[in-house]
């Protein structure tokens, strides 16, 4: 991350940003990011963001979506947010938010809907346990995929971490929260601690 | 359902409470909202999570419809409405003000420590969403081998998720699994 990072109003060189995305058109943008994004919405959001819309360059997005990305929360969610208000303030955060819940919530509550009704069916019932194992599965390379630069770096203490919370939380089954209280500043005070000793 | 309270309130507050808490996004949460929905208040069964997980991950918009779905099952259209707010809106504030801390002041250092520090969390965590929902999901040794090759095709290959969501949909159909 550079030290001072650009604003949207100091367009660097390469900046093709063009006018500044009204309410209407951050609402209809994130509502077909969303509505394109099966199974995760970050790449249509790059897409759309970036390369068709010019809204924004690609360190611009790299750095708002680490900022997103590391609050809690659904990422993509914080990222409608941030970048809508960048632009028009709270109400273009609001209209990007709207945008990306809004169509597909009615799709889902739609077919919650279908669910409770039909959830019962012999045929229905297979569809989606083979629907689940497959994503249970798609899940698991997710993991895998994060875990690999902890294991390249030989980051001992993150993987030491990593495996003190899935077992607290997938093996012993303690509440969220109170994993989180102690693990998170526990992590945060290691960290800090082994960086001074590294820059030192 | 055996909640005393308003079902709307206690969806208000789980969701709200979780949203702070989801570190590394909604499938980090899995676990808490497992936990919550099916051995806390019994709103679903395990099988019934399993479902909802696959509907959600079969449905376009973010991962974190999968509390629109739970929220529907305790209160209706309403339910589904509200879980999905609460889980959204108080982190989408929070994101609005740190932003906006962070473009005025650019300390580039804690921001750092901090991420390092929650990445190894929120990999913990997903770890055990995979776990559990795998103990929701793979009823049989035929379950579990599909769960396996979607899990090596998706790290080995750069096929598009939706297929092996079909091909798991498909052999499921046909009474494999």
């Amino acid at each position: 991350m550079p030290p001072d990072s650009p604003s949207a109003a100091i367009p660097a060189p390469d900046t093709p940003t063009s006018t500044p995305p009204g309410l209407i058109a951050l609402f209809v943008a994130f509502a077909k990011i969303s509505l394109a994004g099966f199974g995760g919405v970050l790449v249509w959001a790059r897409r759309g963001i970036v390369d068709q819309h010019r809204w924004m360059t690609a360190d611009e997005f790299n750095e708002t979506y680490a900022l997103c990305h590391f609050l809690p929360g659904p990422n993509v969610v914080n990222l409608s947010v941030v970048f809508g208000s960048r632009f028009r303030g709270i109400p273009g955060g609001i209209a990007a938010f709207a945008g990306l819940l809004g169509p597909p919530i009615v799709i889902v509550t739609i077919l919650a809907a279908l669910y409770a009704r039909f959830g019962e069916i012999d045929a229905l019932r297979r569809i989606l346990a083979g629907v689940s194992c497959a994503a249970v599965g798609l899940l698991i390379s997710a993991v895998f995929r994060m875990m690999t630069p902890l294991i390249k770096r030989r980051d001992l203490i993150g993987l030491v971490v990593m495996a003190a919370v899935f077992t607290a939380i997938g093996l012993v089954r303690l509440p969220l929260p109170a994993v989180l209280l102690v693990a998170i500043p526990l992590s945060i005070a290691i960290t800090f601690v082994v960086r001074q000793r590294v820059t030192a | 359902m055996n909640s005393d309270a308003n079902p709307i309130l206690t969806l208000v507050w789980t969701f709200g409470l979780m949203s702070l808490f989801a570190v590394g996004g909604a499938n980090a949460a899995i676990p808490e909202m497992h936990r919550i929905a099916v051995d806390l208040h019994h709103w679903m069964t395990d099988k019934q999570f399993a479902d909802v997980f696959a509907i959600s991950q079969m449905s376009p918009g973010p991962n974190v419809l999968i509390v629109t779905l739970i929220g529907y099952s305790v209160a209706g259209v309403a339910g589904a409405l509200v879980a999905t707010l609460a889980m959204c809106v108080p982190t989408a504030v929070l994101a609005y003000y740190v932003s906006r801390l962070f473009t005025r002041s650019s300390q580039a250092r804690w921001p750092a420590i901090i991420q390092a520090a929650l990445v190894p969390c929120s990999i913990g965590l997903m770890g055990a969403s995979g776990l559990i929902l795998a103990l929701a999901s793979d009823r049989n040794w035929t379950g579990a081998l599909v769960t396996a090759v979607a899990a090596v095709l998706a790290s080995a290959t750069r096929l598009n998720p939706l297929w092996m969501l079909l091909a798991g949909g498909c052999l499921g159909f046909a009474g494999v699994i």
